[in-house]
């Protein structure tokens, strides 16, 4: 016995693969990437009784071995190429038992490539609520493979599917499903002969992919296309013909080993359901209703929390500036990366909340629900009923959610997706929203119960959404395509959401929120500093003597020197440089070079924005506590014009901007990634900066 | 008589499919011939439909079901 096994998990969606993952890994896991594509590599971790290691590879939840998505293409190469760094010694194929006969014809598929298989027969629980006969034994008799009765939901069957792991074949016993090479009889033979295949469904499987397969040579695929053409072979047809023999020996199969009493239980309630969920009137006002309370507990509940990180934050800087000697590394230490963390850390919370509720509106199955009453109204503005889940993710964080638009089949419409996804308000705006609506919004009751600042909010979340909408709506008629968009989707039955699962989904955003952006923030706080502790040639050598001289220090307490001296230091560092180089242009939007600094250094990620401000308003004070940041803007005056520089007019100008414009390495990185084309994300930066600046422009002069 | 023609509450067994293309998918996803389909909704702006297939609920465009022939 090898101390080593590794095993593929693979299933139709919504079978419960994940919570069998779960169960088998626990918190065990880690997400990665597969080589070369971004679709996420889940591998988790167990021991076996035998003290063998588990090594358990997700893969993404299929219909079929032929692909619909960009993600699906994965599950064949992974199974297919010996040589693949996660090509498994044991496939574990998950099947919902409530739902056999299309479950089955994943398995029949894999069957055929000839890996040893263990089949997971979950949901048994509803099956039997259900009134369904299941002979499981005679089943595994017919296939001639292990099939482990399990409920994964309750844990049931989770040891005896360890222990039928443990005690797994090596070798593929499965009884042969239907006769492969009749479909294409010469180009199987042939591709087998040219790639030196030894096994005919895997040939045939090639024939019909090899243009998606990265591990095939160029002139194996130019070989492979001269083949199909000989031979004259038809894809779809061939395709049409395979699936058919599947199922008339899958019917045979169940004909002897499921016996149907009656309708299943589980499917009139979710029907009665959905009676209220997807009705006329009743749906959207539901609908309207979860996204309002959402969003009202993720501002309710995140408060408690972001205080105390703010006060954790308080405190180490404090420690710091007793306990650190005082020095430039210190300085940059402190006020440059300290403050730039802590404007991004409080931040945790929300994402956190944000995250668990759309994974619970997943789990459940409502997800598809909205998406389904949607459909009609995206389509009109060239979207797909499927856009829906991306744009309510695109709250949360436009990167995943771009990446969740490959279940989108038709290209159009995910382009038009992807690029209006980041125009929705994401999380890193919210602390920018929070912190200049905080300035510039009174704090009062409007009709006694509104909050005049919730409600600022709330328009701006709306008008994010509206200005998605209305952009999908003009690219829908600049975008050309010939190919049709599909709308062939499973409403899963309503299921209560698994807890753990929506744990861990906050764990891993919450990680790689902390990761990915932390990172940028580090790397910019210490640009900044920099920038804002160090001037061009000799001029603070100059300001240092002009604030020397005997004239000055007779009019200034030694305590107002300090202060006059550093912002005039910083209004002369490169950072001043070039935030009033940029001046003139921004001027029209009620800008000035501050703030310029702050819209330079945060084109990388918005949420360096107060971070930015936290440091170049903490020229004394406390720079880790916002109340102190947000009194200092209130308090900021512009040097020439002696006026506030947040006024309402200025402060919504600044907004707007936020709210538009392109300001996220990571988005572009992932838009460029998705389409493979380097001019996606440029137009997107392109066209999101022009609609910024209008808006900013047309508000500014409005409200002046 | 086409699917995307068959009233919410009706129920139909499917003939054949007049689209190769949409033929697979739909196959793949357990729509056979053969195979009894009931409608159990329309979208709220009358389309999508949502119908019940060999044991679960699907949901697909009417130009998606006006491929389906049922019997």
């Amino acid at each position: 016995m090898k101390d080593r096994l590794r095993i593929a998990l693979v299933g139709n969606p919504n079978t419960g693969k994940s919570t069998i993952f779960n169960a088998l890994t626990g918190l065990n896991q880690k997400v990665g990437n597969f080589p070369g594509v971004t679709v996420d590599k889940k591998i988790g971790f167990s021991k076996l009784a035998n003290n063998t290691t588990l090594e358990v590879v997700d893969l993404p939840g299929t219909y079929s071995l032929y692909p619909k998505s960009v993600d699906e293409t994965i599950v064949f190469e992974v199974l297919s190429d010996k040589n693949n760094p996660s090509h498994p010694d044991l496939v574990l194929i998950v099947a919902d038992a409530t739902n056999l006969k299309r479950n089955l014809l994943l398995y029949t598929q894999i069957a055929d490539l000839g890996l040893p298989i263990i089949i997971a027969l979950n949901m048994m629980d509803l099956a039997a609520k259900s009134n369904m006969d299941i002979d499981v034994d005679g089943l595994a008799k017919r296939l001639n493979v292990p099939v482990v009765p399990i409920a994964a939901r309750k844990t049931q069957g989770i040891e005896e599917l360890k222990k039928a792991i443990q005690y797994h074949s090596n070798q593929p016993f499965q009884t042969p499903t239907i006769d492969i090479e009749i479909i294409a009889p010469d180009l199987i033979k042939s591709i087998s002969e040219e790639l030196n295949i030894d096994n005919p469904y895997v040939a045939l499987q090639i024939a019909h992919q090899y243009q998606n397969l990265r591990y095939l040579t160029k002139a194996q695929i130019s070989q492979i296309e001269t083949f199909e053409k000989q031979y004259d072979f038809h894809s779809q047809k061939s395709q049409a013909a395979e699936t058919i023999a599947r199922y008339n020996f899958i019917n045979d199969v169940l004909l002897d080993t499921v016996k149907y009493n009656s309708v299943a239980l589980e499917e009139n309630i979710s029907n009665k359901i959905d009676h209220y969920l997807t009705h006329k009137i009743w749906g959207f006002v539901i609908f309207i209703a979860i996204l309002f309370a959402i969003f009202q507990s993720i501002f309710a509940w995140s408060e408690y929390p972001m205080f105390l990180i703010e006060n954790v934050f308080v405190w180490l800087a404090e420690v710091g500036h007793r306990y650190l000697p005082e020095g430039v590394l210190t300085n940059l230490l402190i006020d440059g990366v300290l403050a730039g963390l802590s404007g991004v850390m409080v931040f945790i919370p929300q994402i956190a909340l944000l995250f668990a509720f759309i994974s619970i509106l997943e789990d459940t199955g409502y997800m598809s629900r909205v998406t389904f009453m949607m459909d009609r109204l995206m389509r009109k503005v060239g979207l797909n009923g499927k856009s829906v889940v991306p744009m309510i993710g695109g709250l949360a964080c436009a990167v995943p959610s771009i990446m969740s638009t490959r279940t989108i089949e038709n290209w159009k419409e995910r382009i038009i997706t992807i690029m209006v996804t980041p125009l929705v308000s994401c999380s890193a705006r919210l602390p920018i929203y929070t912190l200049l609506i905080s300035l510039v919004v009174p704090k009062i009751y409007v009709l006694g119960f509104i909050n005049l600042q919730g409600l600022a909010l709330m328009s701006l979340y709306v008008m994010s959404i509206i200005a998605a909408i209305l952009v999908a709506w003009v690219m829908k008629g600049i975008i050309k395509s010939k190919a049709k968009g599909y709308f062939i989707m499973e409403l899963p039955v309503y299921r209560m959401p698994r807890w753990n699962n929506v744990g861990i989904t906050m764990f891993e955003s919450v990680r790689t929120f902390v990761t990915q952006a932390g990172k940028v923030i580090i790397a910019v706080s210490i640009v900044l500093w920099v920038l804002a502790s160090y001037g061009p040639s000799n001029r603070f050598e100059k300001i240092d003597e002009k604030y020397n001289s005997p004239s000055l220090l007779k009019k200034y307490s030694s305590v107002e020197i300090v202060r006059l001296k550093a912002s005039e230091k910083l209004e002369n560092s490169y950072a001043g440089v070039l935030g009033k180089s940029i001046e003139p242009s921004i001027k029209p939007l009620g800008f000035d070079w501050k703030i310029g600094i702050a819209l330079i250094t945060s084109f990388a990620a918005r949420e360096v924005f107060v971070g930015t401000m936290a440091t170049l308003y903490s020229v004394d004070g406390d720079a880790t506590k916002m109340e102190s940041v947000r009194e200092k803007m209130a308090g900021a005056k512009n040097t020439q014009t002696g006026l506030p520089v947040f006024t309402v007019a200025s402060a919504f100008s600044l907004m707007m901007f936020y709210a538009f414009a392109m300001q996220c390495m990571s988005t572009m990185a992932v838009v460029y990634r998705e389409t493979k084309n380097i001019k996606w994300p440029l137009i997107q930066f392109a066209y999101m900066l022009v609609l910024a600046y209008v808006a900013s422009f047309i508000v500014y002069q409005l409200l002046k | 008589m086409k699917l995307s023609q068959l009233k919410i509450g009706a129920i139909g067994i499917i003939k054949e499919f007049t689209d190769l293309e949409m033929s697979v998918k739909l196959m793949e996803m357990g729509c056979l011939p053969g195979e009894t389909i009931k409608v159990e909704r329309v979208a709220p702006f009358g389309d999508p439909i949502a119908i019940s297939v060999s044991g679960y609920q699907l949901s697909l465009r009417k130009l998606e079901a006006s491929t389906i022939e049922l019997i």
